[in-house]
């Protein structure tokens, strides 16, 4: 492979990148040897795992008992990280839909990665809920609609349904989507792959794809319309993930802020997540000619960004409380939260995704990996405390002080939520590894020989 | 299709090679005036003014397909709603009589049973579902796909179509196809090769 020049400051692909070069350059991680590296990720991550199939075990066994959950206190660890793992969940299908409807070029690079981010993250987001109804194998009829013979339907007026369809249709929506796009690049593989077995399984995958000019016809119209049905999608999930909060009267829930400042709240958490993986990844697999300096300083503007609407969120919050002049509310929110017993917990919050975003107003800290990467660690753990800020801090002292309680997580809530991050990244670098992560051919259409004039351009 | 009538010819049709697209482009453009029209190209990444070329610019029957698929999952949405939640008494007596199986009548705050506001978040989650599910199976049945086989996959040099090459095909069920001239006329394109399809 020829040696390729270091793309500049502002550009999205190294200048001496040809369609031969994406090919070989992403091919390569598949169907080279695996990277020590990668290995040591994944044996770390299936002890992750492990953990997480323990912590299960021992829950159905015992019963939800052995989380901290009390009354007051019934939506735990498990609500923090179902929001949570939804939240980093939403930084893929924005850069997949709604950078591809707005014509950012740059997402080519980045959105088959944060796609597969996605995915993971909802995966490990929807076992909390079904483990938090304590009888998962009961959980068919109170989330499912099917006949049957108790003559019972779920109730359709209940957020908790809403959030059923929304996380399944966005779980859905995301893997077909994330597939379409793979269609074309399996077919290279396929057509790369020496090995017969690799041959067939790319074959298998590529449905047969050989690039017609008909088909790509009627791809492109299918892949736009994925991306316009994915848009209003996105901002739907967690507006409706904030509804089983806002729709109810506690105070410190009972806000119609809520579903834009979750959904700016995800978008943040996402973009940060998608650094936090990237920029480690980019690095050990030295993809600097295909995610470049800019890409990283444009994920890091958009994290500022969705980071200030955020912050700006928190400021709404203590204006409704005040305005609304209800007293539970005022106590709730301004009383509570910064001196309450758990002060800490928004102390954490004010301080990770308020303050230590701010260095981002500066280009050289947005070029500076180390900068974005630490970062990018600090607003992961602080937009967790948020979702803690919000279920626990509102939950354990709602309006009657005599039904107050202390919320403490125990080892297997901790266990539990150490378990899914072992398995979302085990799930990772398997995709890292088996899966060509940076789409070729959607790549291959910044390269300068894709734009063709169209001389007797007939319309 | 044609693998379905007898064969005419002996071979599928005609490859032309090519390195770039504009080069695939302009060669779509001088086959189509002269008179060829069963003809296919295949790129490895979209070139919309080919695809447009190649298709006539005809627009890609698949949105309409999608919106079939959305408005059927939201309309479905909507009513399967109501009538769990023990709307519309006609139609809980008459699923009754037929399936055994009726709505469950929630009474909240003595809201109607008919509380559509409520029922929209579920609706609109069915009508993307739908209407995803529409856009990806609607386009690899328009395509024809998954087809394992396919007569361009014999030729050797078609392996660098997903890769790099741009191909243009000229069929045999083409009218104007005849082996000999067509050949020749592709040569005077100046592709990199041209190649038989074997069938």
């Amino acid at each position: 492979m020829p040696r390729l020049l270091p793309p500049g400051d502002k550009e999205i692909l190294s200048p001496s990148h040809t369609s031969e070069t994406i090919t070989e350059r992403i091919s390569a991680i598949v169907f080279g040897g695996t990277p020590k590296w990668i290995i040591g990720i994944i044996g770390v991550s299936l002890i992750g795992v492990l953990l997480l199939v323990m912590s299960i075990t021992w829950l159905l066994i015992k019963g939800v008992g052995v989380w901290g959950i009390n009354i007051p206190v019934a939506w735990g660890f498990a609500i923090i990280n179902l929001v949570w793992w939804i939240g980093i969940g939403h930084a893929g299908t924005l850069i997949s839909a709604i950078l591809l409807l707005l014509k950012q070029d740059w997402r080519n690079s980045i959105n088959r990665f944060a796609e597969a981010m996605t995915l993971f993250a909802v995966a490990c987001a929807v076992q909390f809920p079904l483990l938090h109804t304590g009888r998962p194998w009961l959980a068919i009829y109170w989330l499912m609609p099917y006949p049957n013979t108790m003559g019972l339907w779920p109730n359709f007026r209940s957020p908790l349904i809403w959030d059923v369809f929304a996380i399944s249709t966005y779980g859905t929506v995301s893997l077909l989507f994330w597939y379409v796009g793979l269609v074309p690049d399996f077919a290279t593989m396929r057509d790369r792959a020496k090995q017969l077995w690799q041959k067939k399984i790319f074959a298998l995958l590529s449905m047969g794809w050989r690039g017609s000019c008909r088909h790509w016809h009627n791809y492109e119209m299918a892949y736009l319309l994925l991306a316009g049905l994915s848009t209003p999608l996105v901002l739907s999930v967690h507006s409706v993930i904030s509804f089983d909060f806002s729709v109810s009267q506690l105070p410190g829930w009972h806000t119609t802020i809520f579903p834009p400042y979750f959904v700016a709240g995800a978008v943040f958490a996402g973009f940060a997540m998608v650094m936090l993986v990237a920029i480690p990844v980019r690095h050990m697999l030295g993809l600097h000619d295909v995610l470049t300096s800019r890409h990283l300083q444009n994920m890091a503007k958009v994290t500022l960004v969705t980071g200030m609407i955020v912050c700006y969120g928190y400021l709404t919050e203590f204006i409704f409380a005040y305005y609304s002049g209800n007293p539970y509310e005022i106590f709730a929110i301004a009383e509570n939260r910064p001196f309450g017993p758990y002060n800490w917990g928004w102390l954490t919050l004010i301080f990770c995704n308020f303050l230590a975003i701010q260095p981002l107003w500066f280009k050289k800290v947005r070029q500076n990996i180390v900068w974005l990467w630490v970062i990018s660690f600090i607003v992961s753990i602080g937009m967790w405390f948020e979702r803690f800020v919000i279920v626990i801090m509102s939950l354990h002292r709602d309006f009657l002080p005599s039904s107050w309680d202390r919320y403490r997580a125990t080892f297997w809530d901790y266990s539990l939520f150490a378990g899914t991050i072992g398995f979302f990244f085990c799930l990772m670098f398997l995709f890292v590894r088996f899966v060509p992560m940076i789409p070729m051919s959607e790549l291959k259409i910044l390269l300068p020989e894709a734009k063709v004039k169209d001389n007797h351009g007939a319309h | 299709m044609a693998s379905h009538t007898p064969p005419k010819h002996a071979i599928y049709g005609l490859m032309a090679e090519f390195v770039t697209p504009q080069e695939l482009l302009d060669a779509v453009k001088k086959v189509h005036a002269e008179g060829y029209e069963v003809l296919d190209a295949y790129t490895p990444y979209p070139v919309e003014a080919i695809n447009h070329e190649v298709c006539h610019h005809k627009k890609s029957v698949v949105s309409k397909i999608v919106l079939i698929g959305g408005l059927s999952g939201g309309t479905f949405g909507l009513l399967f709603q109501s009538w769990a939640m023990g709307a519309f008494d006609w139609a809980q007596k008459l699923t009754y009589a037929i399936f055994g199986q009726s709505g469950y009548a929630f009474n909240i705050g003595g809201r109607d049973y008919f509380s559509w506001p409520a029922f929209i978040p579920v609706t609109f989650e069915l009508t993307i579902l739908f209407s995803a599910f529409s856009a990806v199976i609607g386009m690899f049945v328009v395509n024809g796909l998954p087809a394992p086989y396919h007569p361009v996959f014999n030729v050797d040099r078609f392996e660098r179509a997903t890769v790099d090459r741009f191909f243009l095909v000229i069929e045999s069920a083409d009218p104007k196809f005849d082996t000999a001239r067509t050949r020749s006329f592709l040569e005077g394109l100046a592709p990199q090769d041209v190649s038989d399809v074997a069938w």
